[in-house]
């Protein structure tokens, strides 16, 4: 089947096996391997990327379902050399050990910061709760989380978009 | 070997103790962390197994004609076709002829999930299509599921050539036993059941092999490479001469002893390669690393007597363990070794009586998991020391304290022969309940039982034994088949034209510790250069001096151990260099800031750079005698060790550098539904000298949590006909971000004696201390109903049985 999406801001035309996940998709067909397969239950979040701006395990959906839609693994974070700011606080907070559960971390991160820009830490430690994690006990990942919304609202351009198009709307 | 020399540790440090961001995390945090299902190799084969539907049964014919018909197959191997392509896999247990563990299932299955046939196929997704449509007819035989009905005489055998379910028996005596029992005023005694768990890292195990038909050679990448000096093994079971191996090191997504010499992806891989000629993948899916990874935590009963005199004095105890290690004994009964280095804890206990029996059953075979063992004679002999306290009407705070080894009696050698090179136990649980606040929280549990609540307080106080040696693998025979005594960690530096180090490491590559970092602090030290100017990079072992890698914390002390005789060999060349270049005898210099300089005179110096660019690239400037570079290795063998007595009334030195941590919890428990909530949660632990607390704390936080699904949550469950209910992480409950508390750490630093700069081992210790806690406390919350779980986990089930239990 044709499927046409567009991953981290590029769009790709594919004739794909209709049963093919869209991990697989992603990790095998487009090389992006920064979205990981943990489990292929929908239990570990592990392969977490957001499909447009909702976070989606890509281990339980179809390639094909995301026709037309547009999809942010981890490779969308940082820019060159630069770490994102969410990026930097895990970094600083080693809201990591193995990197494996990261991407889909961050991801999931990214979704819960977008709708909640301060989000206290019981807030952050309910929303991550479908994403495992088997290093860190979550305690520097909630963390690491709570610094990057410091670090974003401090961010200038993330800010005032923050600011502008979140706050004033909750 | 003798008592190693006492360290003087009095020199300050730059580098170590310093919470510094690992240098390993920005290519995890891109998404480039390079795993081995990221690799991609031309021409890549893919494999999925076709695992036993039953717990015991003999394979009467295989059919795989129509698997075969599926366009994109390639190769399809049955367990009799694997007995002939390989030799058996590497196996440290007691008699491997006899409890012998394949590649694939060979006319008899063991488990539900092992392996019957290897399907080879251009993708995963066909290969598991023709999986599926591979027929296995057996011929069902009864399970051996209950170890305990496993010893009884008529029993059906898991491995008939071995005779009975038994792989190993003995029981040890260390100390007067008898004499200790007859000080005793009162023995408590009890039966204890610590219940089968698995690391389960959110990435399986897996590897990639490609066999080169015209050179013979066979190159492996694998996600779990360790004791690389005993590859020549993994070469055997694959009919390859060593020399033409060479496996490399993949970071891994997490490991807690799950890829601990797990060689039988790299097996599967590798016969699988050398059958086709082209690079094969195994990957592990997660029904795998449930059923069939080899790596299931212990599974142990416990008959336990303890004797104590009227006013609290720990005198002895006696043990009876029964394990049930699932059908395979890989490494034989060496957890039990763990175990044995700090069978006593932290106490002053003079005997022990230790018998063990080693039972096979149809279940997937035990393996390592944070602790290897060790963690379980914890939750025991903590569990022990309660209901002494609970029978003697006791603080269970005061008779640890009785019973501490005191500060000045270290080194301390236990009844095992082991030795316990530095502690001091009574601050670190000071320091646990202070940070809990124990008082006011006994305050706040009184006031809310008038609420009708139910809060308890726990605490344990435990050893962390770390950087074991060789002699634990064989002191259980009289007569063992290989009694190594070599343990040892290398690594090469390397000192480029410009003064650049690079450090190549020889075992594993990451499991989600820290060897870059913790390297990189190490050399930074060494040469007063940032840590984030040391490149890390690791060797296959075709190119590789002798390793063991990261198990039983020993890694940091192991690669500190190196780095310093490295640094050592490096400096002694750069001094004998920089003497020539200032006219001054090496005997005038000294090491300052980064550079040699002559004693005293601080203008009168060459930077290492300096010192590196001659070596390297004007040789004809230097001494006859000075080769070019400025490189060196040096391989860090075990430290302290001793030989056990023939008679193994003394076990010798084994696991010398001892840890200590005091963990304190709060949990509220509620008796309808057996649900258990934390309040409260401090951990305090001794690792000797830190290298990185940050890093640190975040093993102490993740090994707790880890202990918490141990505690509470996670269970492989068989049921009475040996059926699997564990196969996803559904029905096996890692914890989530919901079922963890935040913990509160401490810190308390006896540095080691022995080990450079005081290092002692830290990856293990938040599970090796976390049940024992959890349990104290949900017997103290349920005190008013008399209740003693005895069952790991405590699943609400078992709480609420244990409150109908002690009320009839």
């Amino acid at each position: 089947m044709n499927l046409k999406i567009t991953v981290n801001g590029t769009t790709y035309e594919r004739d794909l096996d209709p049963r093919l996940a869209l991990v697989d998709f992603l990790r095998d067909d487009l090389g992006l391997a920064g979205t990981h397969i943990g489990c292929e239950q929908g239990v570990c979040g592990a392969c977490t990327v957001l499909v447009d701006g909702t976070s989606v395990l890509s281990c339980l959906m179809l390639a094909i379902q995301a026709e037309g839609s547009e999809v942010s693994t981890v490779e969308s974070l940082a820019s060159g050399s630069e770490l994102h700011p969410l990026q930097e606080a895990f970094w600083e907070k080693q809201g990591l050990q193995c990197g494996f559960c990261t991407p889909g971390m961050l991801m999931r991160a990214m979704e819960i910061l977008d709708h909640n820009p301060r989000p206290t830490a019981d807030e952050v430690r309910e929303a991550i709760a479908g994403n495992l994690c088997r290093c860190t006990g979550y305690q520097f990942i909630i963390e690491s989380i709570l610094d990057a919304a410091d670090r974003m609202m401090d961010d200038p351009v993330e800010g005032a978009l923050r600011q502008g198009l979140k706050v004033g709307t909750i | 070997m003798t008592v190693p020399a006492v360290r003087d540790h009095s020199k300050e440090t730059t580098w170590v103790g310093k919470s510094i961001r690992r240098i390993e995390d920005p290519k995890f945090l891109r998404g480039k962390g390079g795993y081995i299902a990221d690799r991609v190799l031309p021409g890549m084969l893919h494999v999925a197994l076709v695992k036993s539907p039953y717990a015991h049964a003999r394979i009467t014919s295989v059919d795989v004609e129509s698997a075969r018909q599926v366009p994109g197959v390639v190769v399809i191997v049955t367990g009799a076709e694997a007995a002939e392509l390989c030799d058996r896999l590497p196996d440290f247990g007691p008699d491997p002829s006899k409890h012998t563990w394949r590649v694939l299932a060979h006319e008899k299955v063991r488990y539900v999930g092992e392996g019957v046939v290897a399907v080879v196929a251009e993708s995963r997704y066909i290969a598991e299509d023709a999986a599926s449509l591979v027929y296995v007819d057996y011929e069902e035989l009864p399970p051996i599921v209950d170890p305990e009905e496993a010893l009884k005489p008529g029993s059906p055998l898991v491995h008939e050539a071995l005779g009975s379910n038994v792989a190993y028996e003995r029981t040890f005596v260390f100390g007067d036993v008898d004499a200790a029992f007859a000080a005793a005023d009162v023995v408590v005694e009890d039966r204890l059941y610590w219940g089968r768990s698995g690391s389960q890292p959110i990435e399986p195990v897996g590897a990639i092999a490609s066999y080169d038909t015209g050179s013979g050679q066979m190159t492996i990448w694998e996600n779990s490479l360790s004791f690389t000096s005993y590859l020549f093994m993994l070469a055997g079971t694959l009919k390859i001469p060593s020399n033409r191996l060479d496996v490399h090191p993949v970071p891994a997504g997490g490991s807690f002893g799950s890829k601990l010499w797990a060689v039988k992806p790299a097996a599967i891989a590798g016969m699988l390669s050398k059958l086709t000629g082209r690079p094969v993948m195994y990957m592990e899916d997660r029904h795998d690393a449930l059923a069939n990874n080899d790596h299931s935590g212990s599974d142990r009963i416990f008959y336990v007597k303890l004797g104590l005199t009227r006013d609290g004095v720990l005198t002895g105890i006696k043990l009876h363990a029964i394990e049930d290690y699932g059908a395979y004994i890989q490494f034989g009964v060496g957890h039990h070794g763990n175990a044995l280095a700090q069978v006593t804890g932290p106490y002053r206990i003079s005997a022990v009586e230790y018998g063990l029996q080693a039972v096979l059953t149809n279940k997937n075979q035990q393996g390592a998991y944070r602790g290897f063992g060790s963690e379980v004679n914890n939750w025991m002999l903590e569990r022990m020391v309660d209901l002494a306290a609970r029978e003697l009407g006791m603080d269970r705070r005061e008779i640890r304290r009785k019973n501490f080894i005191r500060p000045e009696e270290f080194p301390y050698f236990i009844p095992t022969g082991n030795v316990y090179d530095s502690g001091d136990y009574e601050p670190v649980l000071d320091k646990a309940l202070e940070m809990a606040g124990w008082d006011t929280w006994q305050a706040e549990k009184a006031r809310l039982r008038t609420e009708g609540r139910y809060i308890g307080l726990g605490l344990v106080s435990c050893q962390e034994r770390s950087v074991f040696s060789a002699t634990e693998f064989w002191f259980w025979f009289d007569e063992p088949g290989a009694p190594v005594t070599s343990m040892p960690e290398s690594v090469t530096l390397d000192v480029d034209a410009l003064g650049n180090i690079t450090a190549t490491l020889y075992s594993c590559a990451f499991w989600g510790n820290s060897p870059e970092t913790m390297t990189a602090q190490l050399v930074a030290e060494e040469f007063d250069v940032d840590p984030a100017m040391v490149s890390v990079v690791y060797a296959g072992t075709g190119q590789g001096l002798p390793a063991t890698g990261p198990g039983g914390s020993r890694f940091t002390v192991m690669i500190a151990g190196a780095v310093e005789g490295a640094s050592r060999k490096i400096k002694d060349k750069a001094f004998r260099i920089a003497g020539h270049l200032l006219e001054a005898s090496v005997d005038d210099l000294e090491w300052n800031d980064g550079g040699i300089q002559v004693k005293g005179s601080p203008g009168i110096r060459k930077t290492l750079g300096e010192v590196a660019i001659m070596a390297h690239l004007f040789k004809h400037a230097l001494p006859d005698d000075i080769e070019s570079g400025l490189e060196a290795s040096h391989v860090y063998d075990h430290p302290y060790t001793t030989m056990p007595s023939p008679d193994r009334k003394d076990l010798g030195v084994f696991y010398p550098f001892m840890g200590h941590a005091c963990h304190v919890c709060v949990v509220e428990v509620d008796p309808e539904t057996g649900k258990v909530d934390f309040l409260d949660y401090v951990a305090v632990h001794d690792c000797g000298t830190m290298v990185n607390p940050r890093s640190l704390e975040g093993h102490m936080i993740g090994g707790t949590a880890q202990g918490i699904g141990s505690a509470l949550l996670e269970e492989f469950v068989y049921d009475e006909s040996g059926n699997f209910q564990s196969g996803n992480l559904l029905n096996y409950q890692i914890p989530t971000s919901m079922d963890v508390p935040h913990v509160k750490c401490g810190h308390y630093e006896t540095p080691s004696p022995y080990t450079p700069y005081g290092i002692k081992g830290g990856g293990e210790g938040g599970r090796m201390m976390a049940p024992g806690a959890i349990f104290s406390a949900i017997d103290d919350a349920l005190d008013a109903f008399g209740v003693r779980m005895r069952h790991l986990p405590a699943t609400p089930e078992r709480i609420v049985e244990a409150i109908e239990e002690a009320q009839r």
